[in-house]
């Protein structure tokens, strides 16, 4: 079975992709939106970035000469992805304010 | 002023470790190099550096290995060096917190390849020890063998303690991670 909710880190990882990123701005844009809530370490990044391109979530853009830099775009695929997870984020916000009234 | 300090810390102990080594720059000490056994330090301002160290799957020289350090000390983080397959990293306080792991999947991840440092090294030393010992009792009865003999069985039982360690500290982070992202 697919799994169906992102980790936070996956979620606000492909958000910060929305424009070309290396991996140290997506860990300040992360912490940035998140308001300092979600930090992302340096071994977590890498190995999701590692996984997100492997299923064409996200691609490595060219033209970096030493790769330390590298930078990284959301694809259409992550999008979509993206996409399904606000919508599941929405059906647990609306269920949760229905039953508590809120 | 650089200090050359020799301390020995087992496998199983690489979460003190990094606690020693973040105390030694709490002390203004900070790390600039690592051998067996042996630890150069530089003076530094009071807890001018976080210290962290990992368990790679592969040797520091392997590519994916250097594509990895690449990654973190692009993130400000410097590569100090290496013990086998353990690497350290530096990074100063100034630019922020410093984990190399934010979520539970990596952190087991990484005491998984613990657990089978340590499970490939204790049948290695074990072997030893029952080599060594049934030599002693059965060709040659000598101080040498026996002594050998013992010194492995006691290095294996520390294997298997080391073992038993991780293992906990790998169950702990299983269940908080049944609770918790």
């Amino acid at each position: 079975m697919e799994p169906s909710a992102l980790t936070e880190g996956v979620f606000y990882i492909l958000l910060s992709l929305v424009e070309p990123l290396h991996g140290y701005g997506i860990m300040q844009k992360t912490e940035v939106l998140s308001h300092g809530r979600v930090r992302l370490a340096a071994g977590t990044l890498y190995g999701a970035l590692n996984t997100m391109l492997e299923r064409g979530w996200i691609r490595s853009l060219e033209g970096e000469s030493d790769g330390r830099r590298k930078e990284y775009q959301i694809t259409k695929a992550g999008k979509e992805v993206l996409a399904a997870e606000m919508e599941r984020l929405n059906e647990l916000l609306q269920n949760g304010r229905l039953i508590l009234g809120e | 002023m650089r200090h050359n300090i020799v301390k020995v810390f087992p496998v199983w102990d690489f979460d003190r470790e990094e606690r020693w080594l973040n105390e030694m720059s709490q002390k203004g000490l900070a790390l600039i190099a690592v051998g067996y056994c042996n630890y150069t330090f530089e003076d530094c301002g009071p807890g001018e550096y976080t210290v962290r160290l990992e368990l790679l799957d592969n040797l520091p020289a392997h590519p994916e290995s250097e594509r990895y350090i690449c990654f973190v000390e692009a993130t400000g983080a410097e590569y100090i060096g290496s013990v086998f397959r353990w690497v350290y990293f530096r990074k100063r306080c100034s630019l922020g917190e410093f984990n190399l792991y934010s979520d539970y999947p990596c952190r087991i991840r990484h005491l998984n390849r613990v657990l089978w440092f340590i499970g490939c090294l204790c049948p290695v030393i074990l072997a030893n020890a029952v080599r060594f010992l049934f030599d002693f009792y059965e060709g040659w009865p000598d101080v040498f063998h026996l002594t050998t003999g013992l010194v492995f069985s006691l290095l294996a039982a520390f294997g298997v303690y080391g073992f038993l360690r991780v293992w906990l500290m790998k169950r702990r982070l299983k269940r908080e991670h049944r609770l918790y992202e």
